[in-house]
């Protein structure tokens, strides 16, 4: 396998460019009924009373069902109780409580969407309704620990508090100080498809979902045990899917409720979210506040961080996002303090969104080192070079491989780092500001583990499956890529399969896991099959494909067909290494003086992150991830109304994400890098890195250009003024 | 579904007469602003009446100014080389407006009527007095970062979102109706309402009243002009003021001046003092700067969009000394 695949083109892109390709609300089922959820307009409170008379008798209505007529459910977990991070507090029309705005409180089910969708809004509601507090910056709430990490095993829970050396000391010797406070609003996850979700019963016990799910395994262990089925009573499957970005990470109460209108009506039920309605009930990235205070030397070595903040969270689930993580692993300093905190507001539960924690975290943190820089007059890539940290300084474990020095080499190198003048306002087109900034990326290597089945046929080719998703990355793909490039077969002759819980169990699509796990269990699995058949003997060695292709060595054993599966472990290299992909952000931006207006005019990034299965999948991945850092940075915030406790901006003419225009070209450069220790096939995975550190780099380079130093997301231009 | 009865007419006399026929019945042009609403829920008419195959689509410009009829569509109308050359601030406005997609199907007499971008007029769970006469003004007190500071009211603080009709303040359109009394020549000034105590009334149009076309007077003076609209990203967003300026400069004085503004008023904003302002002074930053302070005079600010003031200053002031001729 080479250190950078090639950039073989989708193979799935034929079908989604003529239709083919069918995403969860497109697949065709038989007398489908359709639902549209009624979800609540107060953010706190009781409902005192519901009148559905006029939805009932609306035309086509088949059923509304609200906490009164709904199906009664078995206990559900709660925040103390839920089993992992992704086991949500779900709204299941159990009872009359408003725990936030646009909570589901009704699902109405009629013949057509048009249908369903009117007679929602006939459903009238009244409510009790009591004040509400949903602004972290504002509220007078205290900040509390995390409740304790989840029951199970969860890859991703994380210490909420880290200690080591003395901060109080470093900091009172330190020779420099820079102590700010950094924000970031809520931020809504908006892929291209929303959630939808198909539900179908076969019999009062069995269940079939087409979902719109980054976690088909996760979808129905969380379906069963809401809806008190076994687990191998629902199949779960989600063959396309448009973008998930953390939403559809977990799953959220309209997936067990399209469950319980369809077994209410008798007929399968589709339900797919609106745009407004993505804006509250799946989740969204916590509002957090980050204090970062830095001591150092005259010479910019690090002699103390702490880094403390709190996020929101809702008064009835948890979720913590581990924003300090970046800060324990990216720079020698031997001491540190990191404490996360969160505040209970009147919002709907926030859940992942890319790169949870690592985005966040490094805009604080890289923003702070800027102003260090600054404050010492020391070149901000060269401060970090100084700082650079050589094994994890946070359990002194060598790397398995890190090539941040080369990541920041070749980005400054493209970029043209050294030209840069450093005094701000400084560097100018006609009348327009221009400003360079730089910044650090991470996000470590995660591996979960993850089983495959590989099938070789006689006729020569092979077919490989995992129930893996394919989200938009490229999962059909790569997984093509490795399975062929284990069998030494051309990827024209390998199919791949994927999607569904009747094949072998795989991990949630997130944390950038998917290419690892599920690709290490399919070279893996590809390997067995070989194995198998080299075993049946006349050819010897276990490696039959040099003398003789498996369709011919099957033919000769008069077989049909030859299958292995393999079923992944954690390697045990994973506890004598530290793992993570790093990479360089550098941005240009030019900002108009006057009006405040910024515009990003050049960005380059370069990463490391192991083997690279396909140079077109990754390149995408990271350069969505680097758009996203920009619309983090200069765009995106969803707004509450202070009274209401409604997010206002819920649609995507109000909720800004950049267009065409306000992305120039980016470049995205691989810095080739051969890990032997991560796991089989060598790969961190690209899909979350993209993003983290874009955000400051483009806040870095807002200060170069102007002078202002901007600490509170999104930068618009009143802030400029 | 909410059924709704359907009508389409090719010609104006059957169209007004089915308005009169039914006072829950309202035209559709492009809808591009109308479906959207009414698939809201936001409005709840009992029956659209399509005027779109009624042929008032052409666009005469003649040295006694232009006639556009309300059914051209806006890309057209933006592109349409006499209008681009002879009125490139009402061009520029309009490209600047939407999105391509959106400009194909909008219409002159659509866009006339284009509705708030309001958060809580677009939200039938909120008060809004524009709504929901009576309701409250959920703004007010609210999430008020894109609405307006000037011709506001204590029952509505809703922004005009259109950029074409900015143009057409400055340009002095008049607009011309055939309803159940006849013709009417509205000058651009009076076709909007202040919302005052009464912001569900938005234009002195009569129910069935059809605009059928805009006119505009020959562009004497005012082809050095200039549209600026300023925005949280480079495209597809509603102004968070945009400024359309003309200025007519002799010698080193300015002669003639047009200034009106967007993103800032509860309806298309022209700045008369302004304009005095700059009449007879020479063309430099000191006179925009003054003009400028005029145009905001009177101000009134939520907390959100106190910002708007100042932005909207410097863009008077940028868009004026950025017009050919001007220093």
């Amino acid at each position: 396998m080479k250190k950078i695949g090639p950039p073989v083109d989708r193979v799935d892109g034929p079908l989604k460019v003529t239709g083919g390709a069918r995403y969860a609300a497109e697949v065709p089922v038989a007398r489908v009924a359709h639902a549209v959820l009624v979800l609540s307009t107060i953010a706190r409170g009781r409902i005192t009373g519901m009148d559905t008379g006029k939805a009932e008798r609306a035309p086509g209505v088949l059923a509304v069902i609200t906490h009164k007529n709904a199906m009664h459910l078995p206990p559900q977990p709660t925040r103390e109780t839920r089993a992992s991070q992704g086991d949500h507090v779900l709204q299941l029309l159990q009872d009359d409580h408003v725990l936030y705005n646009r909570q589901p409180i009704a699902i109405v089910v009629a013949d057509t969407f048009e249908r369903a969708q009117h007679a929602a809004h006939l459903v009238a509601v009244r409510y009790e309704a009591a004040p509400v507090d949903v602004d972290l910056l504002r509220t007078r709430t205290a900040a509390r620990a995390p409740h304790p990490p989840y029951h199970g095993t969860v890859a991703q829970t994380l210490p909420v508090e880290s200690r080591r050396g003395d901060v109080a000391a470093a900091l009172a010797a330190a020779a420099v100080r820079v102590e700010e406070v950094y924000t970031i609003p809520a931020e809504t996850h908006n892929p291209m498809e929303p959630h939808a979700t198909i539900a179908v019963w076969h019999g009062p016990t069995h269940l079939t979902v087409y979902d719109s799910t980054q976690g088909v395994f996760e979808d129905q262990r969380k379906l069963a045990a809401s809806l008190g089925l076994p687990r191998e009573n629902v199949r779960v499957i989600s063959h396309y899917i448009g973008g998930g970005f953390g939403t559809k990470g977990a799953v959220w109460s309209h997936v067990p409720l399209a469950a319980m209108a369809a077994q209410k009506v008798g007929r399968p039920v589709k339900l797919v979210l609106s745009r407004p309605q993505m804006f509250g009930p799946v989740g969204a990235r916590p509002q957090i506040e980050q204090r970062v205070v830095i001591g150092a030397g005259r010479d910019g070595v690090l002699a103390a961080i702490r880094h403390e903040g709190r996020s929101s969270v809702s008064q009835f689930d948890q979720f913590c996002e581990h924003f300090t993580a970046p800060t324990r692993a990216l720079y020698k300093c031997p001491n540190l303090d990191t404490t996360e905190r969160v505040v209970s507001l009147d919002i709907a539960t926030p859940c992942q969104m890319r790169a949870p924690g690592e985005v966040t975290g490094t805009f604080a943190l890289e923003s702070a080192l800027d102003e260090l820089a600054v404050k010492l007059a020391i070149d901000p890539l060269e401060l970090r070079l100084r700082n650079y940290a050589e094994t994890d300084p946070e359990t002194g474990r060598p790397w398995s491989s890190k090539s941040l020095r080369q990541c920041y080499q070749t980005a400054a190198e493209k970029f043209g780092w050294s030209r840069k003048k450093p005094q701000p306002r400084s560097m100018v087109d006609g009348k327009l500001l221009v400003g360079w900034g730089m910044a650090t990326a991470t996000y470590p290597a995660n591996v979960r583990p993850a089983s495959a089945i590989a099938t070789l046929f006689a006729d020569g080719t092979a077919l490989v499956r995992a129930g893996t998703q394919d989200i938009g990355t490229g999962t059909y793909t790569v997984m093509t890529q490795v399975a062929a490039d284990a069998l030494g077969l051309p990827v024209e002759k390998v199919r791949f399969e994927l999607g569904d819980t009747d094949m072998p169990e795989t991990p949630t699509s997130g944390g950038s896991c998917t290419a690892a796990s599920v690709g290490s269990a399919v070279h893996q699995a590809c390997l067995g099959a070989r194995e198998k058949l080299a075993r049946l003997g006349n050819g010897g060695g276990a490696d039959p494909s040099v003398d003789e292709p498996f369709a011919a060595q099957l033919a000769r054993h008069g077989m049909k067909r030859i299958e292995a599966r393999y079923d992944a472990k954690q390697l045990e290299t994973r506890d004598r290494y530290a793992m993570r992909a790093f990479g360089a952000q550098f941005v240009e931006v030019r900002v108009d003086p006057e009006l405040g207006e910024v515009r990003v005019s050049r960005a380059v990034g370069a990463f490391a992150a192991g083997r690279i299965l396909n140079a077109k999948t990754a390149r995408s991945q990271l350069l969505g991830g680097m758009i996203w850092g920009i619309s983090m940075a200069l765009h995106e915030n969803t707004v509450y109304d202070p009274k209401l406790g409604r997010i206002m901006n819920n649609d995507l003419s109000e909720y800004l994400v950049p267009v065409n225009l306000d992305i120039p070209a980016i470049d995205v450069l691989f810095v080739p890098e051969d890990d032997p220790y991560v796991n089989e096939i060598g790969v961190k995975g690209v899909g979350e890195i993209g993003i983290t550190g874009m955000a400051a780099a483009v806040a870095n380079a807002v200060y170069h250009a102007t002078g202002r130093r901007i600490r509170d997301l999104p930068i618009t231009l009143d802030k400029l003024l | 579904m909410r059924e709704i009865r359907y009508l389409s007419v090719a010609a104006e006399g059957p169209a007004i007469r089915a308005l009169q026929a039914d006072t829950d019945a309202t035209y559709l042009a492009g809808g591009t602003s109308l479906l959207d609403l009414m698939k809201l829920e936001v409005l709840n008419f009992a029956q659209l009446v399509d005027v779109n195959a009624i042929p008032l689509t052409k666009i005469e410009v003649s040295n006694d100014g232009a006639r556009i009829g309300s059914m051209v569509r806006n890309s057209d109308l933006a592109l349409h080389p006499e209008i681009a050359a002879r009125y490139p601030l009402l061009s520029e406005a309009l490209l600047s407006g939407a999105s391509p997609q959106i400009r194909n199907m909008a219409t002159v007499g659509g866009n006339l009527l284009q509705r708030t971008r309001c958060y809580y007029y677009r939200d039938p769970s909120t008060a809004c007095n524009k709504r929901n006469p009576g309701s409250g003004c959920a703004a007010i007190d609210g999430y008020n970062r894109n609405h307006a500071i000037l011709g506001t009211s204590d029952h509505c603080i809703a922004t005009h979102a259109s950029d074409m009709c900015v143009a057409l303040a400055a340009l002095d359109a008049v607009v011309h109706t055939q309803g159940p009394g006849g013709e009417r020549h509205i000058p651009f000034a009076e076709f909007h309402r202040l919302p005052g105590d009464h912001p569900e009334i938005e234009s002195v149009l009569q129910h069935g009243e059809l605009i059928t076309a805009v006119s505009l007077p020959p562009p004497t003076g005012l082809r050095q002009s200039r549209y600026l609209k300023i925005r949280d990203r480079a495209s597809y967003a509603f102004a968070l003021s945009a400024v359309a300026a003309a200025l007519r400069i002799e010698g080193n004085l300015i002669r003639g001046a047009r200034i009106a503004l967007g993103g800032v008023g509860t309806k298309p904003w022209r700045a008369v003092e302004a304009e005095q302002a700059l009449v007879g002074k020479p063309a430099n930053r000191a006179t925009f700067t003054l003009a400028a302070a005029e145009t905001v005079r009177g101000a009134r600010t939520r907390p959100h969009n106190a910002f708007k003031v100042e932005l909207t200053r410097r863009a008077v002031v940028r868009a004026l000394s950025t017009i050919r001729g001007a220093s």
